[in-house]
Order: C-alpha cells, then structure tokens, then sequence
C-alpha cells in the first residue's frame, strides 16, 4: 500500500505476539550483569570510596574512571560530560563505578556495598538565582549558550505602542515515560566491540563509543534492538549505557548486559527542560502586535549535552505563527546541579510555545478581544516576515485553519452556554480556549546541512527491496511509513519491501530519529534512492519491477544493486548561524488545537472533556499512525499540563515511581477528535510534513487558556496540578 | 529471602511463634512488591497464606458480611449481595489500583499493611467493622476504628494474624465516599472521605489526612447534634481536632484538609436540597 493508505504497522505483529525481542530478551551465554554506583548528592568532590569488606570482590568485574581506554567523555555537541566520574561530581546520580556479576542478586549486594565519602561542594538549584564565585562551573557565568534574534526597532515601537502588555511563564520538567526502561548490551570479540539496545540514533551512540572507546567505526559496531517508546529520551542518554556496557565488557571479557529499572531510569536518565519565559508586548490601536520582547531562560542541568540545540528551537518557535516587524528574542541554557535535561518530543518548542499561546490570550482579556479575534488581527499572511527574515509562503491560509477548528468545537455555543453554567452552578466551572502554533520539520537552521544523510535502497537478487536507514522504528510507526514512500514509489507490492534494522556495518548514517525528520527528510532520501534505484533497472527487460531486479542481477552476477541518495540543501533555503537569520526550518506543520474543560472547585482538579487537534501537515501518509501520533501527542501534553510533576531533591527527582509520577490514563482524557490539512511540501515524500512532535506544542497552553476561561483568571506556571491551582486561586488577582 | 508456606491456618499460626523470628504475613503481596526493588536486605522472610484453606470466604448473613483474610476487592465486586449490601465497599474495591491489583488485594492486606491511605479500611471504618485476630494462644475481635495506634501501627501483635473481617449489617439513610486521587484511576489517594448515617448516628472517615485511616468524631457528634453549616470553613474547623494532615510527594496538608472539608460541604449541601434524601 501506498502513499495516503492505512497500511497495518509492519513491526505490528511481532510485538503484539510478544515474538519482537527487547534488549533484555537478548539470550547470551556467559552474559554478566552490569550496575551504576552512582553520587549520593548534587556537587562534591569523591574523597574516598569504601568497599564492603564483607563482599567477595574478586567476585566481581570494577570500572572506574582509569579503565576508559580513549577519552573519558561522553561525546555530544561537547565534550564536558565524562563517562565516569574521576573526583569531582556535578549532579546526582552521576555514574562513578560500574560493577558487573553473573548473579543479580549479588550485584545488588555489590551496589549496596560500595559508599562513596565526599566533600559537599555549593551547587546551583535554581538557573535564575543569582550567581556566587563558588558555584561557576562553566565560562565566567554558568551559561551554555546564548542566541539573540533581532528584527527591526523594537524601542521605537513600544515608544508608540497604545498598550504594552508583560508576562513571565515557566514549565515543569517532564519524564519520558517510555515503557520499557534504557539497557545495553556489550559483546567484545576479535572484530571489536558490539553494542546491542534500545536506542534513537545509532550513529550518536557509535561516535560516543569510539571516543571514549579510543576504536574505529570499523571496530565498534551498534544495532538497535526492539524499542519500546522513546520520546527523546533514547536520544543522547543511550551513548552513556553504551559506554558503561562496553566499558564492563572489555574488562571482564565476557558480555555483559545493563538494564536500568524504572526507579534508576528515572532519577538518572534526561527530562524534559524546565523553563522560564518573559514576554513584554506592543500593541497599536487596532490590535496589532508592532512590538515583541521574550527571553528564555532553559534549565540545562549540569553538563551541555544537547540544550544548545533545544534552545535554538525553542526561541526559532518563540514568536509562533504571528507577525510581527519588531522583534528581539533572546535565549539563556544554564546550568544547574541537577542531572542533565535532555530532548523531549518538541525539544524546547512546547516551552515557548506555552508561554506565548498563554501570552496572547491575556492580552486578548486585557484589551477586552476575543481570544479568536485577537490571532486573528496578528497571524501570519503570505509574505510576510517571521522571526529571522524567513519569508511565510506555505501558502496555508492560517486563520481559516484556526476557524474551522473553533467550528468542530463548537466554540462560539459552548462559550456561551458556559457563562450561563458557570453562573449557577455551586462548585464546577466550564472552559473552552485554544493555542494556535507550528512545528518546524527537520533539524534547525543548517541542521540537516551538516548531517548530509544518506539512504540506500537495494534490490536483492530475489526481486525484494531493502530500505537502509540508520532510523530506528520505536513505536511511531517509522518503517512503515518508509516501507510505504518505497512501495508507492517504485510501485511495487507491501511484501516486496522490507525495512533493515539499523546496524551501523550494514546501514547509512542518514542521521537521528528526532526532529520530526524521519518522515520528510528520510522518507524524501528514501524516495530519491528508489528513483534512482529505478533508473538503474530502467532498459532492464521484465513485467515488474522484481522481475526487472531478479534479471539484473542474473547480468551482473555477485554484484549490489543500490539505489543511493544523499541530501542536498535546496538551493532557495538560506541560513545563516552566526546572526541567526534565514530560513530556521525548510517547512512548519501548522495547527489550532481547542481544549475544553471542566474545573472542580471542591477538588481544585481540572479535566479536559473534549479536543479538537486540527493541523496542516502537507501529506498524510498513514492515517491511522498519524492520527495516532496525534492523539499520543496530546495525551502526553495534557500530562505535562496539568498532572507530571517532577519532585526534585537535591537537584534530581524523588518521585521515581509511576504510583507518585502521574502520567494520564485513559480516563484522564477527552475524546482527541484529529482534522488534517493537506497542502503538500515539495520537501516530504508524497509532499508530507514531519508531525512527531506538533502535537507536543499546543495542549498545554490550550488546556490552560481554557482553565483561566473557566475560573476567569490568569495562570503562568505549568503544571498546574490541583495543589497549585489552589494556591494561585488563593492570591489571585482574578484579572 | 525465605517463604514459608504452610496448608492450613494451625501451621500458619504457628510459625508466626517460631523462633528463627516473625516472618512477614503475604496474601495479595499488593503492598509488598511495590517497595521490593527498593528493598534493603533480602533476608526477609514471609509467611505466604496462599496454600491456607477457608480464608477466601465472603459470607453475608443476616447480621454481618464476614470477610476471610485472603478474599480480594474482585471477590467482593463479583458477589452481588454483598456488594449490594454494603455499596461503598464495591465502590472503595473499584478505586483501588487497577484490575490486576483488585483481584490480588485483599481486604485484609489492606488492614495489615497500614497506609493512612487505605481506600478500603475508609470504607471499612464507615459500617462499623471489626479485625478478628487469631494467635495460637486466643481469638480476639477488635473495632476497626481502635485497630490503629499510629503510622503503620496497630494492636496486632506479631504472634497475630488477621484472619476475618466483621462488617454488621444495618439499615442506612445516608451512604457516600469519595476519593481524590491524583487521576481518575490507578492512584494513591491524596484525600478520601467516607460518611455514613444509620440509627446509630453519623459515621464519618477520612484517609490520607492522618498518620492512620480515621473517625472524625467531633464532626460526627456536631452531625448527630443537627448541626448545619454554611461554609466549608466552618466545617473544617471542626475537623481540625479530628485530623492532622501532612506535606509529602502526594500533596499538601493544606490541600488535604482544605479539599477534605469542601468534599463534605457541599455534599451536605445537596442534602439540604429538596432533591436530596437522609
């Protein structure tokens, strides 16, 4: 089945048999069990590390810090992080031993049988706090990146401004909650090192196991095993497991498997940045924005890992999809003495986008506009300007997307019918508001530029075709989706097609499973290489396109036949990083999303009873896995919303457990009723649009907006669980 | 770690006096494996009741619902009488956990383990019921309202064993709980409170807002008085000599009190309504 057909997952059987094999499924002779010693608080310094004497240590295989055989870190976009820690220690829960036993249970032991004395050194908790001598840790002031965007006069126009409107926002810290926990296994032979498990990108965890492995790519070779959800969170943090694996591995010469439970994954593994944004606003008489000041701050944690990149996403989608002449964005990643946060589905764009969404609807109260009304003076139009000089020529007509989605929700009846319920019921209060927003597909600015991702398509002497990618299938539908764009392409039948499991000696790097590439920029290599695997067979003599392949291969005896593509920057997109201006995103999915809810005042809890998730997306490839990423986006941003609180101590979380971390059940959610545009991108396959992650963006400020409907008030923090909405109900102004 | 099994009730009783030490009472094992990767030692040993004959029964007679020491939420969801009888256990039984506990928990775990969040005991403590404990020594039965002394501490004595719950049967005008978890489902309670009214008078229990599951006695002698109340202050007020809540991962005290009072308020409310029955 082709492009636009509901064609059933292609990994959907296996998993649903129970047959698809996780990395703790993995059966290997000999296998040893591998643990984490880990720090016991936020800064400090190791002074000595006691063994148990009680403890057969002659039993067990010990790493430190002096068995890295390359450079002890953890490679990423820096280098600061090292893979163990030698004396002094940024964060808890760093890893400082490794220790691996054939037994469980006696690794258990060996674990509770190590303590680590140390020396308490001052540690930053919170990125807005100011700054003493002691606690700089990196640069001359903690700060890991920095990124201003500037367009035109923004003094002039808050000069001859008729209002000026100012908010400050923040946003919690968010768990991934994938179901199956991270875990790696390491095998070292003769050809080198093997690393197996569950994971986004093999090529980042390759490159940071031949850095601190000090080996080739040739000599280190990873393969994702089946993956059970990842959201982010198996994007960089995989690279540490790895290393900790093939660290034990090459010392004990034996394989040797870490398997994280839930408890260690989530008090050590990346979460979601916590944020902090300021807007300060010009508006002119007729309702306009002339004039738009934000600063971001984002919580890093403690080392750079990838907040650089979730900044830069987070202020390119800071100012949404509105228009604006005078514009001046600037953006802070700072660090903390908490371990480091991470990617998450949205990378940075879920934070700016709830304050800005929460941000237009107080100025709508405060000018007395309709929330609708007010976007509608200010969202973007053909030819106009975003942030960075990009020019908007989607050709989407935004304001009749967000229309049509206040339509399916009723939204002038139900706005009405709620004053009147509001009025006379005792304790409940009804509310109905919207966020209006975009995702830009592909990674930022020059990006995808850099990654120059390759795709290779073969065509196998027994007429089959294999798609390889380096992009992991983990429960988004990934291979069925690239199964589809190469079926649809060449023309062939679904069992024709197959889709390699990523194995970096047998796959091209063509780049990370994030951004909400895969599909459009993948798909669209994956499109390419099937064209040009077809040019190849073109004069081949046969009725199909296998009997073409089987013939060819019948002329070239022991050869491969593969269609190749590498990507090219179209020649129209411009980016510049040095000033930040250009084209930040080949493309944007755009979006209105409509939340109502229902607050109880005896409770203080919120429940969202009905959503309308209404978005552009160029081309829908798979129906059902896109309206399934849909509804599992908002599900997820209604958690971060109002129910995921991340409980830190000491810089990390307390609240490992899913019976004290609230994620959503099914009974926490509306009905999530999925409208799709189509108005196709030249840069996807079939003209698709990426929509991983759209979804992450808009529920949140659309859940809130339509709290402060409901309650007639003004909220700035997520999430905004019943304990805090009580609190701000407390000291409210009740604007 | 070392698992006792004995096949009958005498056996059990008497290993809970061996000499090697007390061992840890396991039926549904609900409360036990959620705190079992953090465990310290694994010298723990538990007396597993799951080969012990006669402790799964539910018998609704005309004066009491006896519950046996090992029958679970899902016994009693599925007995249609008893759950008739008694509708606030069906609907405490339905807000603990999700299936799979509900059909592994059991009332009397719920009892014996303790938590000042037990959904079931609040619904327990509401009808009147009674603990009966057995050692090899005597048979005791003991109100489940004075079963508690203090956070997960009670009267049983290590030598003891829950062996049955008493629930009597009486004519009731007013029935009601509520729980305030931190989702619809699957949660730990962050409140809960359950009211009931027979020719005895009112019973009123609250969980979560005390070191123990609780009787607000001063509300219930207000309630029994004909006291009326026009806020949800002045009924918290009252409760303020009843509870003691406290600030944890879950929630806050001010929370739980604060919500604890506005739940009764404005149930009592409905009641003043012409709708309303008592």
């Amino acid at each position: 089945m082709g492009i636009g057909e509901d064609r059933p997952r292609v990994d959907g059987l296996d998993k649903l048999r129970g047959a698809a094999a996780y990395v703790d499924d993995l059966r290997v002779e000999g296998v040893l069990h591998g643990a984490t010693v880990r720090t016991p608080a936020a800064r400090g310094r190791i002074t000595r590390i006691h063994f148990d004497p009680g403890i057969p240590w002659n039993e067990y295989v010990i790493v430190d810090h002096r068995d890295v055989p390359g450079k002890n870190h953890v490679a990423s976009i820096e280098t600061d992080q090292p893979a163990l820690v030698e004396t002094e220690f940024r964060h808890k829960y760093e890893p400082v031993l490794l220790l691996a036993h054939r037994s469980p249970a006696a690794l258990r032991k060996g674990v509770q049988g190590v303590r680590l004395e140390y020396e308490p050194l001052p540690a930053v908790e919170d990125p807005l706090a100011g700054l003493t001598s002691d606690r700089i840790q990196h640069g001359p002031d903690n700060v890991f990146k920095r990124i201003d965007i500037r367009k035109g006069d923004v003094n002039a126009a808050f000069a001859r401004a008729a209002h000026v409107i100012e908010g400050e926002y923040r946003t919690g810290a968010q768990e991934h909650a994938y179901i199956e926990p991270q875990g790696m296994l390491a095998t070292s032979g003769p050809d080198g090192v093997t690393v197996r498990g569950s994971m986004q990108c093999p090529y980042y965890v390759l490159k940071s196991l031949c850095a601190a492995l000090g080996r080739s790519e040739r000599e280190v070779r990873v393969i994702q095993t089946a993956t059970g959800g990842a959201f982010g969170g198996k994007e960089d943090y995989p690279s540490v497991i790895a290393i900790h694996a093939a660290l034990l591995a090459l010392k004990a010469g034996a394989p040797v498997k870490i398997i994280y439970d839930r408890q260690e994954d989530m008090a050590a593994t990346t979460k979601r940045h916590p944020s902090w944004v300021r807007h300060r606003t010009a508006i002119d008489e007729a309702g306009r924005l002339i004039g738009v000041e934000i600063e971001v701050v984002m919580d890093a944690g403690a080392y750079v890992t990838l907040s650089p990149v979730v900044l830069s996403r987070g202020v390119l989608h800071a100012l949404g999809p509105y228009a604006c002449e005078n514009v001046h964005i600037h953006g802070e990643a700072r660090l903390t003495n908490s371990p480091p946060y991470g990617a998450f589905r949205g990378f940075g764009a879920p934070q700016t986008l709830f304050a800005l969404e929460r941000h237009m609807d107080a100025i709508a109260r405060r000018l007395g506009l309709d929330p609708a009304e007010f976007r509608r003076r200010n969202l973007l139009r053909d030819g106009d300007r975003m942030a960075t000089g990009q020019v908007y020529r989607d050709g989407v007509d935004l304001t009749r997307l967000m229309d049509d989605a206040l339509e399916h929700a009723a939204y002038a009846q139900r706005r009405e019918e709620f004053k009147r319920f509001n009025a006379s019921h005792p304790y409940l209060r009804r509310g109905i508001a919207q966020a209006t927003f975009m995702h830009g597909a592909g990674f930022t600015g020059s990006g995808e530029t850099m990654l120059a991702s390759e795709v290779w398509v073969e065509g196998h002497a027994d007429g089959t075709v294999e798609v390889l990618t380096a992009n992991t299938e983990m429960g988004q539908g990934a291979f069925t989706v690239l199964a589809q764009v190469a079926v649809d392409t060449l023309g062939v039948k679904n069992e024709q097609v197959k889709v390699a499991v990523p194995d970096t000696h047998r796959v091209p790097n063509s780049g990370p499973t994030v951004a909400s590439r895969t599909t459009m920029v993948v798909g669209k290599l994956v499109e390419r290489a099937c064209l040009d695997l077809a040019a190849v067979v073109d004069g081949v003599a046969g009725r199909s396109f296998s009997e073409k392949i089987r013939a060819w291969h019948q002329a070239h005896p022991g050869e491969r036949l593969v269609g190749r593509a590498k990507y090219k920057t179209p020649p129209e997109i411009h980016w510049d990083d040095a000033t930040y201006q250009g084209d930040a995103y080949p493309c944007y999915a755009w979006a209105t999303y409509v939340a109502t809810v229902e607050v109880d005042l005896r409770t203080y809890g919120v429940q969202v009873t009905d959503f309308v998730a209404s978005q552009e997306v160029g081309r829908v490839i798979n129906p059902t896995l896109a309206r399934g990423q849909i509804q599992g986006g908002v599900a997820q941003a209604i958690g971060w919303a109002i129910l995921e609180n991340v409980v830190l101590k000491d810089g990390a979380m307390a609240n490992t457990q899913f019976a004290n971390y609230i994620i959503p059940t099914s009974n926490d959610l509306p009905p999530i009723r999925v409208f799709f545009e189509e108005q196709p991108t030249p840069y996807g396959p079939g003209g698709a649009k990426g929509i991983g992650e759209l979804p992450m963006d808009g529920p949140a400020p659309a859940v809130i907006n339509a709290v402060c409907d409901a309650l007639q008030t003004s909220i700035h923090e997520i999430p905004l669980t019943p304990e805090r909405l009580m609190e701000h109900l407390d000291g409210a102004d009740h604007d | 770690m070392k698992v006792l099994q004995p096949d009958n009730l005498a056996e059990a009783l008497r290993l809970l006096v061996e000499p090697d030490g007390t061992p840890v009472p396991i039926a549904g094992g609900t409360d036990l494996c959620v705190h079992w990767p953090a465990r310290d030692l694994d010298n723990t040993r538990f007396l597993d009741l799951s080969r012990v004959a006669g402790l799964s029964r539910l018998t609704l007679t005309h004066n009491a619902l006896e519950i046996g020491a090992r029958t679970t939420y899902w016994d009693l969801i599925c007995a249609a009488d008893a759950a008739k009888a008694f509708p606030l256990l069906a609907q405490a039984a339905r807000l603990v956990g999700a299936i799979q506990i509900q059909t592994r928990g059991t009332w009397a775990g719920n009892i014996a383990n303790g938590s000042p969040a037990a959904d079931g005991v609040l619904a327990m403590m509401v009808y009147g019921a009674s603990v009966v404990l057995q050692s090899v020594r005597e048979t005791r039965e003991v109100p489940l309202d004075e079963f508690f002394t203090g956070y997960k501490q009670s009267v049983r004595r290590p030598d003891e064993l829950i062996v049955a719950i008493r629930v009597p049967r009486r004519a009731y005008t007013f029935e009601w709980l509520a729980k305030v978890g931190a989702r619809r489902a699957q949660a730990i309670s962050k409140v809960g409170v359950a009211m009931t009214r027979s020719e005895n008078g009112w019973r009123v229990a609250a969980n979560s807002v005390a070191p123990h599951v609780c009787r607000c006695r001063t509300l219930e002698a207000a309630l029994n008085a004909g006291r009326t109340f026009t806020s949800p202050q002045e009924v918290r007020s009252l409760l303020s000599a009843d509870v003691a809540a406290i600030t944890d991962l879950r929630s806050t005290a001010e929370y739980r009190e604060r919500v604890l009072s506005r739940l009764i308020f404005y149930r009592l409310a409905e009641l003043d309504k012409p709708s309303g029955h008592v």
